[in-house]
């Protein structure tokens, strides 16, 4: 889209966008192109000069049973995050949506949790989960559970999977809500009239009608999972225990920052950047489509 | 609804009400535990009712901060939640202008290269902080600007969402609002400053909200540009703190605090409720 009416001058737009251009370029893509050569370099012993590599760098990666480990780590927290968070989310919705009393009062009630930042999430559920005073732990272990969270890798997950989603039902709620609203309810009432129970209206109209919010809202969790959650995991279990935790966004800063690894943290990087490309692709392609329904 | 459906609706309302209990259970256990002594916290369970010192540890939270043994400078809530008030204000403030000025770039004028910065613009959404994590580390280093609140909001304030927020909405502005600018005698810059900035307020008013949040709930960057204690966020120091090694966990000052680091995002988010959600809906457009 363009504008009809424009202003004519030769230096002002240069100066108006420089500012944006500037950070771009020293903060973004001077690092992301750095990141991008690093991973074909190795330091040699001293730390002192460098030399190509060419893939070793990914080579040695795939190699790593850690890094592949991380990698299974990553899908199944994302993917639990993800279907956990929309499951729930969608059961609030769809039940706030048919209140007629009530809805904004849910509404402001749910959606506060978004402002809370991924590591205080983790330090809250954590202090739940305590062993000890953690009110859930403790009721875990009078289950029967023998409950540790710091010592237990299936435990930390759980942990880590509830403060994540936790933090992003309120978000993937306001989205849910604002799809079903838009859902014409005439034709609800047609297939009412036509003898449709509310499950079978759920499954051949709203659902079927909801699904590019759906779309939209799977690739953002996934977005979320993968990136923004380095928060829950540094505050709650430090990837531990046993790198039990270790998503791909913890691994890359602590081989990078903690074990020193230049190459192999450079390289994870640049996989990182391939993951995040291509997701942004799919949510574009998807925007789209959404443009043109 | 369609049909009336009185035992549905009842438990529909239940389900919402237990819900907004869950999800609100763990601050509430915080706000408990902030309200007890470091004995009766230590209790199994911890007690589920308020106690008496809540104003005591928050006071402790604020001026002292929790007291760790074996790890030295313990900073005082006052000072991290100034440092975050620092850094949101300034990020959002920040990402707010240099993205008006670049949207009025790119609307309304015609220039060699402005398709070429507007993709520019949009890569950067494709590389956070995570995939160039010690790259951007080594610059702000090389700089000298780590330990600096420069350091903490510079390299934060590009922000393609909001470039793209304020386009779509410059492009919405009748034309005519530019032609009687200029009979008028205005220039380009006297009608960003006198008509589209404030023709743009709500726009603005939801940019702040939605990045507000996500100043003040950074925490990989200050975690690699705040070694220095004084430079330190809220958010950043309680995820420190509840894994500290080897300490002795003054719980109820620890949760004073982390009750305090999400106050300010929650409250303008509950707030200024319109504009958030305005923001987050309009930003995934």
């Amino acid at each position: 889209m363009e504008k009809r009416v424009v202003f004519h001058n030769r230096f002002l737009p240069y100066l108006l966008v420089a500012p944006q251009i500037a950070i771009t370029v020293i903060f973004f893509f001077w690092p992301a192109s750095q990141a991008v050569v690093q991973s074909v370099l190795r330091e040699d012993a001293f730390g002192t000069s460098s030399y190509f590599v060419g893939l070793e760098n990914f080579a040695a990666l795939f190699e790593d049973d850690y890094y592949l480990n991380s990698f299974k780590i990553t899908a199944l927290f994302s993917t639990l995050v993800t279907v956990l968070g929309l499951g729930i989310s969608l059961l609030l919705a769809v039940t706030a949506d048919r209140l007629i009393r009530g809805a904004t009062v849910y509404k402001t009630l749910l959606i506060w949790p978004y402002a809370v930042a991924p590591a205080v999430a983790g330090a809250l559920w954590g202090f739940v989960f305590l062993p000890g005073p953690g009110v859930f732990a403790w009721l875990l272990s009078e289950m029967g559970v023998d409950w540790n969270f710091h010592l237990n890798g299936g435990q930390a997950m759980f942990v880590v999977v509830v403060a994540a989603t936790w933090k992003q039902i309120s978000y993937n709620f306001l989205f849910f809500l604002a799809g079903l609203q838009a859902i014409p309810k005439s034709l609800i009432e047609a297939a009412a009239i036509d003898g449709a129970r509310p499950f079978r209206r759920f499954w051949t109209i709203i659902l079927p009608m909801l699904s590019p919010t759906l779309f939209f809202l799977i690739v953002v969790n996934v977005v979320y999972a993968f990136f923004e959650t380095f928060g829950v995991i540094h505050s709650l279990t430090r990837g531990g225990p046993a790198k039990s935790t270790e998503i791909l966004v913890y691994k890359v800063w602590y081989d990078g920052f903690e074990a020193q690894d230049l190459g192999g943290s450079a390289a994870q990087s640049v996989i990182l950047m391939a993951i995040v490309i291509g997701l942004t692709v799919i949510q574009f392609r998807y925007i789209e489509r959404k443009v043109h329904y | 609804m369609i049909e009336r459906r009185p035992i549905a609706d009842a438990v529909g309302h239940l389900i919402m009400l237990a819900a907004i209990f869950i999800v609100a259970f763990p601050i509430y256990l915080a706000v408990i535990a902030a309200s007890h002594t470091i004995q009766d916290v230590s209790q199994t369970p911890m007690p589920l009712l308020p106690g008496a010192e809540l104003l005591a540890n928050t006071a402790r939270a604020l001026f002292d901060g929790p007291q760790l043994v074996g790890v030295s400078g313990a900073t005082p809530a006052i000072v991290l939640l100034m440092n975050s008030f620092i850094m949101a204000i300034s990020i959002a403030v920040g990402k707010i202008i240099i993205s008006l000025l670049s949207a009025f770039a790119i609307v309304y004028f015609r220039f060699p290269l402005k398709n070429f910065f507007f993709w520019m613009i949009f890569i950067t959404l494709m590389l956070p902080v995570e995939v160039r994590i010690i790259p951007t580390y080594k610059i702000v280093a090389d700089l000298g600007l780590l330990d600096t609140y420069t350091g903490l909001i510079l390299p934060l304030i590009a922000s393609a969402t909001a470039t793209f927020l304020f386009r779509q909405f410059f492009l919405t502005v009748p034309d005519e609002l530019v032609e009687a600018a200029r009979i008028d005698g205005a220039g380009p810059m006297r009608f960003f400053k006198d008509v589209l900035v404030p023709l743009s307020r709500t726009s603005i008013a939801a940019m702040f909200v939605i990045q507000f949040i996500y100043g003040w709930n950074q925490y990989l960057w200050p975690l690699l540009i705040a070694s220095d204690y004084k430079y330190q966020t809220i958010v950043l120091a309680i995820g420190r703190l509840i894994r500290a090694p080897d300490a002795f966990y003054e719980w109820p000052v620890i949760m004073g605090m982390a009750v305090l680091a999400l106050l300010p995002p929650v409250a303008v988010v509950v707030l200024m409720q319109r504009w958030f959600v305005k923001g987050l809906v309009e930003t995934e457009k």
